[in-house]
């Protein structure tokens, strides 16, 4: 097993939760947005983190690359811990950090500034981490098009005469400018319509296995993990459930809201037998998260021990870690 | 079972043949007038609605399928306009019905569910008003009918302690329950179709199963007909009996959702249906097989390509499809393609 690229240990997010009176706020409580999350990336794997909105998935993807400042937490990013770097503040330090860790964000509309040309949002990560090579800009430019399957004339253009697709094959590239070895792709194909999805789609796949990229790949659609990612983590309530190398997770999963989450999928076969987990409910509001296991008011397994004790991440399986204290049985072939 | 209205006072449809529809929707066409030009977003699209059926009309953006189940309730925005065809509802053609014949159809016989049910509420009324006005306008209910009604309906579409949410906002409901309140007003009035435009589209999975099991509840027991309109193939899946495919503002094919899926003729529909990652299929990594693709993207309707609008991305197409228009044509019983490969007739174009 070779080292990891990115791990991530116990990586926390609150916000304090304030209540203003007339001179100062009064903090009343806080949300853990993310709280003690953990994993790790390998060279060339995916990672597929999921869940339902506001589980925390995007929010540690930006704890990771300081965009958010975690409240706890180590990021290892090839050994070394990259949580000081950021808060020492230092800058050459903080852009050799980030020339490794780039960011495609999830709406093609707004993450290009529609004043610039393609050509320019391209060359800014260029201008920033490249000052000295200059002269090299124009051809770097020129290979990221192509890279990413638009045309060398297309530097010219501006963001709104592309389409989504286009646009988010230019988000991808900006972010590939300067070399980096992990992407974090934060729903880089939800805005698109499902014919161009498949392009993108398998743009990613095709960079990866070039460049031999790690994705961070965040997504709520279960089917393109599914396809894109090498391992997969489920959250709630800004908790790690569980994770697994992607077919494990998908023939095997342990933890009942995994089970549930892969469940409500419809699959698309009319009349598809499914045995679907209805859960009942719907996810509690972040300020006031269950105590014990934040899942157990709706987990259909639920022991009396689940509403006092939360349950640790713990093995389940080679590579598979859950943290339930009533999982599914282990070889149960769960029909999806 | 609720039922304040009953529709025996209708009149029977008129068309001859076996079972009539409920609706049936033929050469409609719907135009955006913009300062470059007209943007033909619906150009002649024909499917027919039975009493008590789902038919799932699934598409990309642009292709016209939100467009033309708003044209049914005569809610096309400006600066569209409907520039032609029949919608025929019962019988009765509402594209030519005076503006008071339609205010009291819809909502009342045809009710819409909306995509965002955080913005197809009013933000400013409780729950309870905006529910009740429907049935005071309709039905000249009393207030302490319509009341009694929509805690009725907000029960039945599992809304617990629904006294108490008569008295809220929307903006204190979770998008989950706003959905819900959404389908509850649109079965008030007990219509006898209703129009599902991508009603859980803006929702998490967990509580899309949860709505999608309400809806195919409430439609066994109230059994009205529903036009469910989305992208999402999983969920006509599930839905539908009969599903009809459109793309660039006219339909390709339709047939029940068994064929579908399992043997579909358009080379769109093959297309679209290859092109989805499955969620029950392992991809071997390392040497992943690259997911089918269409080539380019769908067309500008300021200026739609000639013939069959699907041509310059078709792996089937050949010198005739950029001249001739394919018709929708029968190819088996209940399975109609428009596609001149696959058996359709065609008009020069």
């Amino acid at each position: 097993m070779s080292a990891a690229l990115l791990e991530v240990d116990s990586l926390s997010k609150r916000y304090p939760v304030t209540r203003r009176r007339l001179f100062r706020a009064r903090r009343t409580g806080e949300i853990r947005a993310v709280d003690g999350v953990s994993f790790a990336i390998r060279e060339g794997e995916t990672l597929g983190l999921v869940g339902e909105s506001g589980c925390g998935k995007t929010t540690t993807a930006r704890a990771i690359l300081n965009l958010v400042e975690p409240s706890e937490g180590i990021v290892r990013f090839e050994g070394r811990d990259i949580v000081p770097v950021f808060r020492a503040g230092d800058r050459a330090e903080v852009l050799r950090v980030r020339r490794s860790l780039q960011y495609v964000f999830q709406d093609p509309w707004l993450s290009l500034n529609p004043r610039w040309t393609i050509g320019e949002t391209l060359k800014e990560p260029l201008r920033v981490h490249r000052p000295e090579a200059r002269a090299t800009w124009d051809a770097r430019v020129a290979e990221l098009l192509a890279m990413v399957g638009l045309e060398p004339h297309h530097a010219w253009r501006y963001p709104h005469e592309f389409s989504g697709g286009q646009r988010q094959r230019v988000g991808i590239a900006r972010a590939l400018a300067i070399e980096p070895k992990l992407l974090i792709l934060d729903e880089p194909v939800s805005s698109l319509d499902v014919s161009v999805r498949a392009q993108i789609l398998n743009l990613l796949v095709e960079l990866q296995d070039r460049l031999g990229l790690a994705y961070l790949y965040i997504s709520h659609d279960l089917a393109s993990v599914r396809y894109v990612s090498t391992h997969v983590a489920v959250m709630y309530l800004g908790k790690m459930v569980e994770i697994a190398p992607v077919d494990e997770l998908f023939a095997h999963p342990r933890h009942h809201y995994t089970r549930a989450l892969l469940s409500a999928i419809p699959v698309p076969e009319p009349g598809a037998a499914g045995t679907r987990m209805a859960l009942q409910g719907e996810v509690p509001s972040a300020t006031r998260r269950p105590s014990g296991c934040p899942f157990h008011p709706r987990c259909p397994a639920a022991l009396p021990v689940c509403a006092e004790v939360e349950p640790m991440l713990a093995g389940a399986g080679p590579d598979h870690r859950m943290a339930c204290h009533n999982p599914a049985p282990a070889r149960e072939e769960p029909s999806p | 079972m609720p039922s304040t209205l009953v529709s025996a006072a209708d009149p029977p449809p008129a068309a001859a043949a076996p079972p009539a529809p409920l609706l049936r929707v033929e050469e409609l066409r719907v135009h955006f007038h913009t300062r470059d030009g007209v943007v033909r977003a619906v150009d002649g699209v024909d499917y027919a609605v039975a009493p008590g059926e789902t038919l799932g009309i699934v598409g990309e953006s642009g292709s016209g399928k939100t467009v033309s189940s708003l044209a049914t309730l005569g809610l096309v925005p400006p600066p569209a306009r409907t520039a032609g065809g029949r919608i025929l509802f019962e019988g009765e053609d509402l594209l030519r019905a005076p503006p008071r014949r339609m205010a009291s159809i819809r909502g009342r016989r045809i009710a819409m569910i909306f995509q965002n049910p955080a913005t197809s509420l009013n933000p400013i009324l409780s729950v309870g008003a905006q529910l009740g006005e429907i049935l005071t306008w309709h039905e000249k209910a009393s207030r302490r009918d319509a009341e009694a009604r929509v805690a009725e309906l907000l029960r039945l579409v599992g809304i617990t302690d629904a006294a108490a949410r008569l008295r809220q906002y929307p903006h204190e409901l979770s998008g989950g329950m706003k959905q819900r309140v959404g389908i509850a007003r649109a079965l008030l009035c007990n219509p006898a179709l209703v129009l599902a435009d991508e009603p859980t589209t803006a929702l998490d999975v967990t509580i899309q199963a949860q709505i999608l099991d309400l809806l195919a509840d409430l439609q066994s027991r109230f059994g009205m007909a529903m036009v469910l309109v989305t992208h999402d193939m999983g969920v006509v899946a599930r839905m539908a009996g009969r599903i009809t495919v459109m793309y660039a503002g006219r339909v390709c094919e339709t047939a029940d959702a068994r064929t579908i899926f399992a043997a579909p003729r358009h080379p769109y529909t093959r297309a679209l249906l290859e092109s989805m990652p499955r969620v029950d299929r392992a991809y071997a990594k390392g040497a992943r097989a690259p997911l089918p693709t269409i080539p380019g993207r769908p067309p500008n309707l300021l200026n739609p390509p000639s013939g069959c609008r699907f041509h310059d991305r078709c792996p089937e197409a050949v010198a005739e499809c950029r001249r001739v228009l394919p018709l929708e044509t029968e190819i088996a019983p209940g399975h109609t393609v428009s596609c001149i490969r696959h058996g359709s007739a065609g008009i020069p174009a």
